[in-house]
């Protein structure tokens, strides 16, 4: 058994990978270190030494990543950085790892959240700060582990092991309706991912090989594809989340903390995304282009309505939760018109999504800590009293829509772009959900910032006696207080981001554009062997018609 | 003969004897314990010293295989880890604490000679010295805690006389076509009879099911919850897992003799295993004393076994072993957190694992990795076994099952996570902290590291239970 398995590996290794050439293996070690830090956490005790604890590992890890921008190869779609052991041979599995321009941007981003974590939980969480350290380090190991992973049964055991830590994270030191929210969020992933798991079993029994370049490179009967195509599509799409798939989405937001709602928007939604880039595109091309109409008006309504549902909220964390499916609806779109713009206009929306919405979500948990509300009338009219933190909602709101120069404006003008470019009356539809955006952000914008012309927050039970004594009151109702030093390097952090991208995404694009380019090449081949097919089927079907 | 072919055997006999010693006179409670303790660690460490012998015994009629020696190890780790977490006994009645070992550990020697038994008539004799130690033992409970327990002490006994009637039945049918009772004998004529001779297949499924009672199988299953119920803490523990992981053993041996193709049997398994899946998870959605839960898992969960018995081949009988072994790990160590939960040995209900986690957050953890093992969520042993049991049915081609099997897997993650859910749930008054000995304390460590590197790192185990297949006749 041993000596063929060597040489398979060795072709393998060929053809698809190009070894690590670091002097350290860095994509284990981006995963090891987490796990190794949250171990030892285990055995430290003063809150304050967790959390800088917490703050050293995740910023250790992101520096050890930061060669995957800098020594990335743009010229091949091959994987790199890659790692190849044996680890479960005679299942033909092995312990692969590696990345490409589809997945390094999401694990650099990964590394770059995780510590803005832990950062913006240092005062948020009160109670169990072992254990939170300690799940939020498995989670980023996790979540590396899911973009990294070259094997089927790697990627599902990271996953589903995600989960894990993420229903602890809400259901612990979730909100008032947590127990709900955890257990929603989880059965919703965990029904969307058995499929999955017998989509790779069925893949592995008909090729003999849980190896995701290797499952590429193989075609399938149209029938085949469909099934593998909807298998994988139901867990990304309840992941992403798409329309009608999404009510998971906003009681895991609103409940979880604001870690986990951060982790959540920036990093947990992008999987849905990358899953049907990795997955659903090469591995089922007839199925991906049979199936589009359906994805590009599922992707259109989830635009709208998310944008419209988000209209409708008075909760600022539901508000960017409903948001959130619009955005997404967008990533989507962009992955299922299948063209060059679209797709790299997607992921560069699935990172946009991640810089911008996190920063949102830091923003309603700095309220949050200081009013203890997330519902927009409490906390209105903040432009007064806190005047750095109102210039950076005001930023990330902008961002969010996508007004020009800042991020998400290049992006979703991407996607726009490859729908006008493909089908007019697609993008005529999602610029109703762009001006929903502008709609919904404004709005939250004007109340958060200004409320009312006077500038003062009214709150509608005081009723008559508010204009008595309640108004003098008003500044000492609210005990506020503006942004203190961690809170600005977490938001200023990330509003760099906002404007690099928004001004310079050329870098950003660059990385992808040898993979997308290659991925979109894996599609129209995959097509085409599967006309091919086709037409060979009907001419084969006379003949042995003919010899009965 | 070679005498260390028997050293398990040798080890539980001696157990068996000192314990009988024991309950002749009177001996201080701590004693007791710590005697069985030690005498189970050894009878374990004779186990594992036995690993790896190979002969045939008793004109043939008893066979040290590989298989046989990892369900020996397998069925003694059972007992060591039942007998350890339960230290105190404190759900049995104080005065029959020393002949609740005493039979214990002679249904333990019953069922590690069951794993070597290659006759029909041996195993009967190796079934029946289980099973009526088991009966015995489970009306010892205490009286103040649960008044039902002689309800459930009686249905195990009538309906296990009736299985082992079944079973005798369906044996004489096989010795009535095949005209002998020796496992390899047969494996050479039953192939082909299978195909061929009705009777053949009414005789196994007779035979079957003898097991099938143990399993707690559709349609063998409806006494499992009352008398998971209304048996103490330990020995529901006991029978939940040990007896189950010997008869899979046996069910190896008979799938194998059945051969790779079992045609018209397959079909009577499938619904076995459709309709235990479904009623167990079904059912166990709605409890809420927790051994009644764990009554209906681990229906489902035999379920999920007969899938890989059905596919017969070798990595389906190898993930059926593997799967046992896991499902052992995991169910003990959420009747770890019972027993630890039940200073008198009550049955516990959700009610009172509301805030598990402020009480006790090993408790809790333990608890979770049970249940999230159970799920199947990775990286726990429950996971590579399902991983491991879905492909070898796959590869038989048994779609439909398989998405039958997955759906039953999401069904049934909404009660093991509602255990977990009550774990972690936030309460107003949590009640007193949960005072763990540091034996104790390290069996919970030791139930969390086995069930997540056991499905890590699967390889090697894997490799034994594949070769246990391949050595088998």
């Amino acid at each position: 058994m041993a000596p063929p398995y060597k040489i398979r590996t060795q072709v393998t290794m060929e053809k698809y990978l190009i070894a690590n050439t670091l002097s350290y293996p860095i994509l284990s070690m981006i995963m090891i270190i987490p796990v190794v830090g949250a171990l030892i956490t285990l055995f430290l005790k003063n809150d304050t030494v967790l959390k800088a604890w917490g703050l050293v590992v995740t910023i250790l890890t992101m520096a050890i990543s930061l060669p995957l921008y800098t020594a990335f190869d743009q010229s091949t779609p091959k994987y790199q950085f890659t790692e190849l052991r044996a680890w479960f041979p005679s299942l033909n599995l092995d312990y692969v790892v590696g990345v490409d321009g589809i997945s390094v941007l999401l694990v650099l981003l990964t590394t770059f959240v995780m510590p803005l974590c832990v950062l913006c939980s240092w005062n948020y969480i009160k109670v169990r700060m072992k254990e939170f350290i300690f799940v939020t380090l498995l989670m980023e190991a996790a979540m590396i582990g899911v973009f990294v992973s070259l094997n089927t049964v790697l990627f599902y055991i990271f996953w589903e092991g995600m989960l894990v830590p993420m229903y602890l994270m809400i259901a612990v030191w979730g909100g008032a309706r947590r127990d709900y929210a955890s257990i929603k969020f989880f059965l919703y992933t965990f029904v969307g991912s058995i499929f999955l798991l017998v989509a790779v079993i069925a893949l592995y029994v008909t090729t003999g090989t849980f190896f995701i370049p290797e499952l590429m490179d193989h075609s399938y009967s149209m029938f085949y594809q469909m099934l593998v195509f909807l298998a994988f599509a139901l867990s990304f799409a309840i992941k992403m989340p798409m329309y009608p798939l999404h009510t998971w989405l906003p009681a895991a937001h609103v409940e979880a903390p604001t870690a986990g709602s951060v982790i959540l928007a920036s990093i947990l939604l992008k999987m849905g995304g990358y899953g049907f880039l990795r997955f659903c595109l090469p591995l089922a091309p007839n199925a991906t282009m049979a199936c589009m109409p359906y994805m590009i008006a599922v992707s259109v309504v989830s635009i709208i309505i998310g944008g419209y549902l988000a209209l409708g909220q008075t909760d600022i964390k539901k508000l960017i939760a409903y948001s959130s499916v619009a955005h997404m609806g967008f990533v989507t779109l962009g992955i299922f018109l299948l063209n060059g713009a679209g797709v790299k206009g997607a992921m560069l929306q699935m990172i946009n999504h991640g810089i911008t919405t996190g920063a949102l979500f830091i923003c309603v948990g700095i309220i949050y800590e200081r009013t203890h509300s997330r519902e927009i009338k409490d906390n209105s009219a903040l432009g007064m009293k806190m005047p750095i933190y109102v210039t950076f909602l005001g930023i990330f709101s902008l961002s969010s829509f996508g007004f020009p120069g800042t991020n998400s404006f290049v992006s979703e003008f991407m996607v726009l772009i490859a729908a006008f470019d493909k089908y007019p009356w697609v993008g005529a539809a999602s610029i109703i959900g762009a001006i929903l955006a502008a709609a919904y952000m404004l709005r939250l914008l004007q109340k958060m910032v200004w409320a009312d012309s006077d500038g003062h927050a009214h709150h509608g039970s005081h009723g008559e006696d508010a204009h008595g004594v309640g108004q003098e009151d008003h500044g000492t109702e609210r005990h506020l207080w503006d942004l203190n030093f961690r809170e600005i390097g977490t938001l200023g952090f990330l509003t760099l981001f906002v404007f690099w991208v928004g001004f310079n995404p050329k870098p950003l694009l660059n990385i992808m554009d040898t993979s997308v380019n290659h991925l979109l090449m894996q599609v129209e081949t995959g097509v085409q062997k599967g006309i091919a097919a086709e037409a060979a089927a009907q001419v084969t079907e006379p003949v042995t018609e003919a010899v009965k | 003969m070679q005498i260390t072919l028997l050293l398990p055997e040798i080890a539980l006999t001696i157990m068996v004897l000192v314990l009988f010693a024991t309950s002749l006179g009177k001996i201080k409670a701590g004693t007791l314990n710590l005697l069985a303790l030690a005498l189970s660690a050894f009878s374990l460490f004779a186990a594992i010293a036995g690993c790896g012998d190979q002969g045939v015994l008793f004109f043939d009629t008893y066979r040290v295989d590989a298989l046989s020696q990892i369900f020996k190890i397998i069925t003694t780790l059972g007992l060591f880890l039942v007998i350890s977490s339960s230290s105190g006994l404190r759900g049995i009645a104080a005065h029959l604490r020393a002949e609740y070992y005493f039979f214990l550990t002679l249904g333990t020697f019953g069922l590690v000679a069951l794993a070597s038994s290659v006759e029909l008539l041996t195993i009967l004799m190796s079934l029946e010295i289980a099973a009526f130690s088991l009966y015995v033992i489970i009306p010892f409970r205490h009286p103040e805690h649960y008044k039902n327990h002689m309800e459930a002490a009686i249905k195990y006994f009538l309906f296990g006389t009736i299985a082992t009637g079944l079973m005798l039945f369906g044996m004489s049918y096989l010795f009535g076509v095949t005209g002998t009772t020796y496992l390899s004998e047969m494996g050479k004529v039953l192939p082909n009879l299978l195909s061929t001779e009705p009777l053949a297949v009414v005789g196994m499924i007779l035979l079957l099911c003898g097991f099938f009672y143990k399993l707690a199988l559709f349609p063998l299953h409806f006494l499992a919850p009352d008398v998971y119920t209304g048996a103490a803490n330990e020995t529901t523990s006991f029978i939940a897992t040990v007896p189950k992981a010997t008869a899979i053993a046996v069910l190896v041996r008979l799938a194998h003799a059945s051969g790779t193709e079992i045609g018209q049997l397959t079909w009577v398994l499938a619904v076995f295993a459709v309709g235990s899946m479904t009623i167990g998870n079904l059912s166990a959605l709605v409890q809420n004393d927790l051994k009644r839960l764990l009554a209906y898992s681990s229906i489902a969960h035999a379920g999920y076994v007969m899938l890989g018995v059905l596919s017969a081949n070798e990595l389906g009988l190898a993930s059926v072993i593997y799967y046992m072994g896991g499902y052992l790990l995991m169910n003990l160590s959420c009747f770890y957190v019972i027993y630890q939960l039940a200073p008198a040995g009550e049955n516990l209900t959700f009610e009172q694992l509301k805030g598990l986690y402020k009480r006790s957050p090993l408790l809790a953890f333990v608890l979770a990795a049970g249940a999230f093992g159970m799920t199947g969520i990775p990286p726990t042993i429950g996971f590579t076994g399902k991983l491991l049991v879905f492909t070898s049915a796959i590869q038989k081609g048994f779609y439909v099952l398989v998405i039958i099997g997955v759906i039953n897997a999401a069904i049934s993650a909404f009660y093991y996570l509602k255990m977990v859910r009550a774990a972690y749930s936030q309460v107003e008054d949590p009640g007193d902290c949960v005072a763990l000995s540091w034996p104790a304390k390290a069996l919970g460590v030791f139930f969390i590291a086995s069930i997540i590197l056991t499905g890590v790192l699967p390889q090697s185990l894997i490799a034994l239970a594949k070769e246990a297949v391949a050595g088998m006749l």
